[in-house]
């Protein structure tokens, strides 16, 4: 259900590396587990994201959680989409619920992160 | 505590329903089944069914049973009506409160229905309470008792043909014996969400029996299972307090707006003294409810601040769905508590505004029935 084609954190984000751009989002296992989202807040364009650090925060009706950057960059481009109508995270995680796309400083970054296939494992034991 | 969690009969009709299972109070209980706001809009639009089984009942029995509840609990339980109930506190000597409760009288004894996360508090509080009292005899049948909740606008409905004693004549806080769905139970016209609904006690034995005849006679008007996350909001946005959120061992019922459930027209009770101070001099703070005027959600313990300076923290907070905005409740200063006072919330290190308006958030229209 991950999809292959990008990398996955402990804190249950992903990010899609294409060409000199990063796009990042959350998983399904983790909208699932939030339940239904009803704000996220995300950084302005501009703004400058470090690897494991917080990038903003995404809430559901029962709790707030932070979000966790798995990759550093510069914020290009942000999902209004999501800001709109954060309930499309709950829908569409791994595609039209995204939420940033950065312009990585380091995109081998990406390499020291879960792959699918170990994201799936990790989140079936925990 | 470090006892193991427990299961409510209920348990396995949870897992097979979807339900999200979670520890709460030493249960594990459903957090939610198909979706919080699914689940809230259902109790607000048709009906929803929770298992309380988890809450404490301790019977009261004896002839000094009347003097005894009226010593140790604020609201004057001498009003009560055999088939009748109140919302009532159990206070400290101090005037903070052990636990909120609804007291129900029966024909022969009184019924106490406290949370579950203080039932061994309170039976602790209540017996030492009672030593005074010789001729009162209290006992826990919490373990034998399950409690099946159904709110909504259609639970009548759905309960009429299930029931074989009229349902349309039970009035709001009242109580009847009677047989649903084959079980013998008692049935409340009480609830936690801010709808007309039911509380249904029924013997641990009988509780599957009595939840899949009322899931069954719901479904086509819409009743579906509602977890703790949805039973959270409605109570929010019927602004009903939650023990360690809005009442705690560090606030009393006058703050909390609930000095309704303090009767001062009873005799000697314990905390009276304190109590009757508070309402006389006025509290120096009071619970009000709040909505955002900037994008955010408020949780609790989250600080309040007024120029700068904290003066209150937030209780509970979520975002509502039946407004479809943020909406909390907090303590703040008097002063700041007026309809229209604005004041900033520091939510995740970030100052956001928020105005004090009239709760509570939601109210339902009421019918003839309630």
């Amino acid at each position: 259900m991950n999809p292959d084609d990008r990398r996955y954190t402990q804190e249950h984000e992903w990010v899609r590396i294409e060409g000199d751009l990063a796009t990042i989002g959350i998983t399904h296992h983790a909208q699932h587990q939030l339940g239904d989202v009803v704000y996220v807040d995300l950084p302005e364009v501009g703004a400058t994201l470090n690897q494991h650090q917080p990038f903003g925060s995404i809430d559901s009706v029962k709790t707030a959680s932070d979000l966790f950057s798995p990759i550093s960059g510069e914020v290009v481009e942000v999902n209004s989409a999501v800001t709109d109508d954060p309930a499309v995270v709950n829908a569409d995680p791994f595609g039209q619920g995204w939420m940033l796309r950065v312009r990585p400083s380091d995109p081998a970054e990406a390499d020291a992160l879960m792959t699918a296939d170990q994201y799936g494992l990790y989140t079936q034991e925990s | 505590m470090h006892t193991a969690t427990r299961q409510t009969p209920l348990f396995e009709t949870h897992r097979e329903l979807g339900g999200r299972m979670v520890p709460f109070a030493g249960w594990m209980m459903p957090v939610q089944y198909t979706g919080v706001l699914e689940e809230h809009r259902a109790v607000r639009s048709g009906a929803g069914l929770s298992d309380l089984s988890h809450m404490g009942e301790i019977e009261i029995s004896g002839e000094q049973a009347l003097s005894f509840l009226n010593y140790a609990l604020t609201n004057d339980a001498a009003k009560l009506e055999p088939g009748s109930a109140q919302y009532t506190l159990i206070p400290y000597t101090d005037g903070t409160i052990v636990d909120d409760a609804i007291l129900y009288r029966l024909e022969d004894r009184y019924l106490l229905v406290v949370n579950a996360s203080n039932v061994v508090k309170d039976l602790d509080w209540l017996r030492h309470q009672a030593l005074g009292f010789p001729a009162s005899e209290m006992r826990d049948v919490s373990d034998q008792t399950a409690l099946v909740a159904i709110q909504g606008p259609c639970s009548e409905e759905v309960l009429r043909p299930l029931m074989d004693a009229d349902v349309a004549t039970l009035g709001y806080y009242h109580a009847a014996q009677a047989t649903v769905g084959g079980a013998s139970a008692l049935v409340a016209r009480t609830g936690y969400t801010g709808e007309d609904g039911f509380e249904i006690f029924v013997g641990s034995g009988d509780a599957t029996r009595v939840w899949h005849a009322l899931l069954t006679q719901g479904k086509p008007l819409g009743l579906i299972p509602v977890g703790l996350a949805a039973r959270d909001t409605l109570r929010l946005e019927a602004k009903m307090a939650l023990y360690g959120h809005e009442i705690s061992d560090q606030t009393n019922p006058v703050e909390a707006g609930l000095g309704w459930a303090v009767s001062l027209e009873k005799g000697d009770f314990v905390g009276r003294e304190a109590l009757e101070r508070e309402k006389r001099l006025g509290p120096a703070r009071k619970l009000i409810g709040f909505e955002l005027l900037e994008l955010g959600v408020p949780r609790a313990e989250q600080p309040i601040y007024k120029d700068g300076v904290q003066v209150g923290f937030v209780t509970s907070g979520t975002y509502s769905p039946t407004l479809n905005k943020p909406i909390g409740l907090g303590y703040v200063p008097i002063r700041f508590s007026r309809l229209e006072t604005e004041f900033d919330i520091l939510i995740r290190y970030r100052p956001v505004r928020a105005r004090v308006v009239r709760t509570p958030f939601y109210k339902r229209e009421r019918g003839a029935s309630s």
